[in-house]
């Protein structure tokens, strides 16, 4: 049984029940009211590509450190599946609790003896306090909220403030749901000893932040850069981004006057056509748009070697979802690194951004478009299902007012009138980055734009010189673009030869590993790369460690790859820490993936991971 | 093709439009397609129309695919921006680029490979968007750059040059279109400019999605014996059935019309299509009866070809949308981007 030592805002629950069942409500009224309780909380959902009926689980850790990533473990656990108890029980870190509902006993999920098993007729109380199958169903989902409030301590008064803000037209359904709440708390205070040792207590760690999914954050990012053409053709889990998109758009960028639209917003027949709109967009001058995720990037593939090679600027949000093909189109990882990076056949090479967190998102989505015009080239902005549709706590997004879109080199009717002659891709400034010019200026600046091979001045071609003029121009652009792309954020204050090198959604992970193993003696480095094409001090900071873990989320070590292509590292010096089971990678696989390396001892090997 | 190019300074004598432009300006370059192509009648006409319609060349978006009808886009209006993208996606490109300024002439030429096959599904969606946009599809039946292989519009039981037979049925774009909703959609030849030119001129000039399908032989790889894309072929089996004149907006109407012969259709900016019926039993506003009559006709080897429907009361993209008249690249960034204060306050939702 438990051992009744206090650990307070620190522990993991996770609840496991049926999708479509309503407890997404449930489990948002968790962590909002946790996190207007001023302590740190970090919620991850793991939900089937189903509409219902499937097993769906939410893990919410309260982290008084504000942690961002999975810890790794389980100390209450929430059984509400039947179909799921088995693995659900096993999950549960010794000492730890679990509730279930006791309306059907379940005697075998007592043979643990190192945990606590609470049994809650959860059903029956549903089902005589409610009238209607899916209002008992419901319900009885609301009801464990309220056990777990009893339990570990939650205020209720904050419960209620919630089910008031977000039932505020149908004053009924607070009533309703906070008896749901009530009768679960009445019975965990009559029939356990509450609160558990391991509970919350009020904090003031939450002033300043919001709980924000990166999609949301994405969106708003889109809107504020004055993104106007969004295109896009629906797939999981980049959807999202699109409704935010057009939720915020439908609020702030209708004329209140006339009712017109400062948006047009297009669902496309297929992700080919969405970033053919998009392109077509650019090319004439609105800032334009797409979000999808790796299958979608797969079609697109011969329009971004198109956008490349002609040099139109476009902006692709990849929501990275589980790979190959359709994969688990449900779970999260970083495989599409080396499919964006190369996207189309011939010699393409394209701008990545690699944001770490919703805020970053919404960063990144501005930075991408003002980068896309400056270079006159697709940029990628690869997220992933664990940024995209988990709710992160981060700082507040700030709007500076004074920004102004960085529309590139793009010349206007006047300056056009004063060139002799205007030629679209001659490198006038010898960075690589021709002047461009839009449709309806002049007919003085007009241009053909082709995917074929065309000369500096814009013609058809087939001669060799001519096209290989262009193609090694298109490479001064490139390097200069390695100036231009947000720069890694490097720790490096440890003074030893090992490091950690990361990008994305890992961040969270490594920073809490590095702590930890900073609290065991062992030191380590950190760079996390934010942008390809890798700059100077990806290069340097590479050259300065003897031994570099490269943790990233795919099972083929993509980030390792691109770094022995494109960066003078030594190969042999970098070490892969791989996670790609589909779930966000925790804390502790890292730390286990560093020791086992540094400090050699006999370990089990973590599900879905590997070491190379 | 030819390698003298015209030289571009124009004849005193040349006739110019109301810009004070002759048709010289609304040339492009050289095209270096075969000898004889139907596709270079149609850059003429297109000219022709351009030059007519006095628009300003600056205005005009070009817009094309990939394939010999692809190519034409640099043949003509050389003062307007030209996007030759990838293969069966111009439609796309269209799109975006109509969504980002809708005060632009938007005109699309692609090929019977380039719409029908690789495109199929890109036309038409666009088709069911109604985008505002002339799609001309220069039609002969078969795969010209990569030498003569069957296209999806090949007839049943046409011959290729090299013996081979069809037993496909073909896609036909004008019927296709007519199900899918199309607001404007007309079939004519290359070799009728007569017909072509005041059809181009007001598909053009249609809100919407205005589809001209036009007989194009390729003399190179479909103009023998026993293909149904030929010149002669063509010639024998082309029924007009509908003539549009096209009368441009003007403060008095010069062309005189009488009533009972010909129907007037005002278009959005009030010029108007005069609609000669050629054929008394076909009625160019009725998309169910208007179908079925070319359906017949077809069965009899027929093409009828001329303005063949028509309905300028649909809504386009931007209509449905509710886009502003201003282009949205046009619009300042003030009006797009809310500001900090705005930010602050939708954040409230996320504590």
């Amino acid at each position: 049984m438990s051992q009744a030592v206090p650990r307070v805002n620190d522990f993991t629950i996770k609840i496991g029940t049926v999708n479509g069942t309503g407890s997404a409500s449930a489990n948002t009224l968790l962590m909002k009211s946790l996190f207007r309780s001023g302590i740190p909380v970090m919620g991850k959902n793991y939900f089937p590509s189903n509409i219902q009926g499937l097993p769906t689980w939410y893990e919410i850790r309260v982290t008084r450190d504000g942690h961002v990533a999975r810890s790794g473990s389980i100390d209450v656990m929430v059984a509400m599946n039947a179909e799921t108890y088995s693995r659900d029980v096993r999950e549960v870190a010794a000492g730890g609790y679990l509730v279930y509902d006791s309306t059907w006993p379940r005697p075998a999920l007592l043979k643990r003896d190192d945990i606590t098993v609470f049994g809650v007729p959860l059903a029956q109380l549903c089902n005589e306090n409610f009238n209607g199958v899916r209002t008992r169903i419901l319900m009885k989902n609301i009801c464990y909220a309220g056990v777990l409030a009893a339990l570990l301590d939650l205020d209720v008064a904050r419960i209620r403030e919630l089910l008031a803000e977000t039932y505020a037209k149908k004053p009924q359904l607070v009533d309703s749901n906070m008896k749901a709440i009530q009768l679960g708390y009445d019975y965990a205070k009559e029939n356990f000893a509450c609160p558990l040792p391991l509970h919350v207590e009020q904090m003031d760690k939450t002033a300043g932040h919001i709980m924000i999914d990166g999609n949301t954050a994405a969106a708003l990012g889109c809107l504020y850069a004055g993104a106007t053409v969004a295109a896009w053709y629906p797939i999981t889990p980049s959807t999202s981004l699109m409704d935010a998109f057009k939720m915020f758009s439908d609020r702030l960028r209708v004329d209140a006057n006339t009712g017109r639209r400062n948006f047009a917003f297009i669902q496309a027949e297929d992700e080919l056509a969405a970033i053919g709109m998009v392109i077509g967009a650019m090319w004439n001058g609105a800032r334009a748009f797409t979000a999808t995720s790796g299958p979608g990037i797969s079609l697109m593939n011969e329009f971004l070697g198109l956008a490349y090679y002609a040099e139109v600027p476009a902006v692709v949000f990849d929501i990275q979802r589980v790979g190959p093909s359709t994969g688990m189109p449900t779970r999260t990882q970083q495989c599409d690194l080396m499919e964006c990076a190369y996207a189309s056949h011939g010699d393409t090479r394209h701008v990545c951004l690699y944001p770490a967190n919703p805020e970053e998102c919404f960063y990144m989505a501005v930075q991408a478009f003002d980068l896309a015009e400056r270079l006159q080239t697709p940029v990628m902005v690869l997220s992933d299902l664990d940024i995209g549709m988990n709710d992160w706590m981060c700082r507040d997004l700030k709007w500076d007012d004074a920004y102004r879109p960085d529309r590139g080199k793009m010349l206007g009717k006047e300056e056009v009138l004063k060139l002799k002659k205007f030629y679209r891709f001659l490198d006038v400034d010898d960075d690589g980055i021709p002047y461009r010019t839009l449709p309806g200026v002049d007919p003085k600046a007009a241009y053909f734009t082709r995917g074929s091979g065309h000369t500096q001045y814009g013609a058809y071609t087939e001669d060799s010189a001519d096209y290989q003029l262009v193609l090694d121009r298109l490479l001064r652009k490139w390097a200069t673009a390695k100036k231009l792309m947000p720069r890694p954020v490097i720790e490096a204050t440890t003074g030893t030869a090992c490091a950690i090198v990361s990008l994305g959604s890992c961040d969270g992970a490594v920073r809490e590993a590095l702590d930890v193993l900073r609290a065991r003696g062992v030191n380590v480095d950190y760079m996390r790369v934010r942008a390809f094409p890798f700059g100077e001090e990806v290069e340097k900071f590479l050259a300065a460690h003897e031994v570099l873990f490269v943790v990233e989320q795919n099972r083929d070590a993509q980030l390792r790859a691109l770094l022995t292509l494109e960066t003078a590292v030594d190969k042999s010096k970098l070490r892969s820490l791989l996670h790609y089971s589909g779930l966000p990678i925790s804390s502790r696989f890292i730390v286990e993936g560093v020791l086992a390396e540094l400090q050699p001892r006999p370990q089990t090997q973590v599900q879905g991971a590997a070491r190379r | 093709m030819t390698f003298i190019a015209k030289p571009k300074v124009a004849h005193p004598s040349l006739p110019r439009n109301a810009l004070g432009s002759t048709r010289r300006d609304y040339e492009g370059a050289l095209s270096t397609l075969c000898a004889g192509c139907g596709h270079d009648s149609i850059t003429a006409a297109i000219v022709e129309a351009s030059w007519a319609l006095a628009i300003e060349p600056q205005n005009m978006v070009k817009l094309s695919g990939i394939g010999c009808s692809s190519k034409t886009t640099a043949y003509f209006v050389s003062g307007g921006h030209g996007f030759n993208s990838v293969h069966g996606r111009m439609p796309s490109i269209a799109m975006g680029a109509n969504a980002a300024n809708r005060a632009l002439t938007y005109i699309g030429v692609s090929g019977d490979g380039d719409t029908l096959s690789i495109g199929l599904g890109q036309f038409c969606h666009a088709i069911r968007r109604n985008l505002n946009m002339l799609y001309i599809i220069e039609n002969n039946g078969v795969y010209g750059l990569t030498k003569g292989q069957f296209s999806a519009s090949a007839d049943l039981g046409t011959k290729a040059k090299k013996g081979e037979t069809n037993f496909q049925p073909p896609i036909d774009p004008v019927l296709l279109a007519m199900t899918l909703g199309a607001s404007f959609v007309a079939r004519s030849f290359s070799g009728d400019k007569e017909q072509l030119v005041p059809l181009i001129q007001a598909g053009l000039k249609h809100q919407g999605f205005a589809l001209i399908d036009v007989l194009s032989p390729c003399v190179t790889f479909n103009d023998h014996e026993g293909s149904t894309k030929s010149y002669a072929y063509t010639r024998e089996h082309y029924e007009p059935a509908v003539h549009a004149d096209f009368v441009p907006l003007q403060p008095e109407i010069t062309v005189d019309y009488r009533a009972g012969e010909t129907l007037p259709v005002v278009l959005h900016d009030g010029s108007r299509i005069l609609l000669r019926k050629l054929d008394a039993a076909y009625d160019p506003t009725n998309r169910t009866s208007a179908a079925t009559h070319i359906q017949e006709r077809m069965k009899l080897g027929e093409h009828l070809t001329g303005l063949l429907y028509i309905d300028e009361s649909q809504r386009d993209f931007h209509d449905i949308n509710a886009t502003p008249d201003a282009p949205l690249n046009s619009l300042p960034f003030e009006t797009l981007s809310p500001g900090s204060k705005v930010l602050e306050k939708a954040l409230a939702a996320y504590r």
